[in-house]
């Protein structure tokens, strides 16, 4: 069996914040905090421009014109996941790693319960829930 | 009432003659009885909670998810004004504990057959089953995982819980890592043992350990008062 093939998770706010970074692969090079918020900004607003890049000849109502979904090299296949109210899952993967579209969900789900749901987590701030990480940890290792 | 109906959906041959010199949109648009708000939502069929049998409700569950937002919407509530965690764990113990004392009526009246009443708990062990079986499972669906006595001291009890209910969604933060948000289920406890006599003082301790297999083990210390416990051994 190879290396896990699900590199890390980042959670990005409706404000093109950093809330979340988890690294699931002890092999990858460390990224300093301050490159992950830089990141996180960056991604945040090419989703945006890539959102109005969508042509208007094609009749597609506003909301229902995407962003960047998927962003892929030799090397990660970045998958990027936006809920209703804007926040961003983005999950770094092996780029033929198979059924990203379940683990993000599943991520989502584990988000809605373990941090929406705690009434010690502030909106739009960084997520310290320990029962998140808990869960979300026993989620990917057991993929 | 087959008779009454049309002349109720028909609002033609209701105006008074005098209503023709009145404002036409008066005409078109009949007065309808005046809807009472009182910001209280009935069902459509009229049955409110207080119209249901007692009985009824036996099997009826409500969504997990629905009563998570609503304890962590009480938590924050909780939360406001409060000096400190033994403050927070009194507020959230003192919402409890009318719950408690109403709903040890209401169990002892579904667990009663016309024939065979329920008696009322009025010793200890009798009363920790009664909590620890009919209350956690009316409350939770599942028993309690373990009742002990304190080796040490006669009039403590504990009733354990591996995953508290309340708790399953909550990560407290560290600098607060001594609340125990299943202070509200020690409430409910205290409220039902205080109602049948027995008084005591009922808190909420983390006793899970970090990596273990139950994080988010609860112990519900019950705290007997002396004359409690006196009142015990003299009917022995």
């Amino acid at each position: 069996m190879l290396a896990r093939v699900v590199y890390s998770l980042i959670i990005i706010n409706k404000a093109g914040g950093l809330v979340f970074n988890r690294d699931f692969n002890s092999a990858l090079n460390k990224v300093s905090v301050n490159d992950l918020l830089v990141l996180a900004g960056t991604f945040h607003g090419v989703h945006a421009i890539t959102k109005s890049l969508t042509p208007s000849s094609l009749g597609i109502p506003s909301k229902d014109r995407t962003g960047i979904e998927v962003l892929e090299s030799s090397q990660f296949r970045l998958t990027c996941f936006q809920t209703f109210t804007g926040t961003k899952f983005l999950l770094f993967t092996e780029p033929n790693q198979p059924n990203v579209d379940v683990i993000i969900r599943k991520v989502y789900e584990l988000y809605a319960d373990y941090v929406m749901k705690n009434p010690f987590y502030q909106l739009e701030m960084p997520i310290r829930c320990e029962a998140f990480e808990r869960h979300l940890m026993s989620y990917i290792r057991a993929k | 009432m087959t008779t009454t109906t049309p002349a109720l959906s028909g609002p033609k041959p209701l105006p008074p003659p005098t209503s023709l010199q009145q404002q036409s949109s008066a005409q078109r648009a009949p007065p309808q009885p005046q809807q009472q708000h009182t910001g209280l939502r009935t069902p459509s069929n009229r049955k409110t909670i207080y119209d249901r049998n007692l009985n009824r409700t036996r099997t009826t569950e409500l969504s997990r998810a629905s009563f998570a937002y609503l304890f962590s919407e009480m938590v924050t509530y909780a939360q406001k004004r409060v000096t400190g965690i033994q403050d927070l764990e009194r507020r959230l113990n003192e919402a409890g504990y009318p719950l408690g004392q109403r709903l040890l009526p209401l169990l002892l009246y579904r667990t009663s057959t016309p024939t065979h009443p329920a008696p009322r708990p009025t010793r200890i062990l009798p009363l920790l089953q009664f909590i620890a079986h009919t209350l956690w499972r009316h409350l939770f669906s599942r028993s309690a995982d373990s009742i002990e006595s304190s080796s040490t001291n006669p009039t403590e009890y504990m009733i354990i819980d591996n995953e508290p209910l309340v708790n399953q969604y909550i990560s407290v933060p560290k600098e607060m890592s001594q609340l125990n948000c299943a202070a509200f289920v020690a409430g409910i406890v205290e409220g039902v043992a205080c109602s049948v006599g027995l008084g005591c003082a009922v808190s909420a301790h983390n006793a899970g350990e970090e990596g273990g297999m139950w994080p988010g083990k609860t112990v519900f210390l019950i705290r007997f008062e002396e004359e409690v416990v006196k009142r015990e051994g003299a009917g022995k």
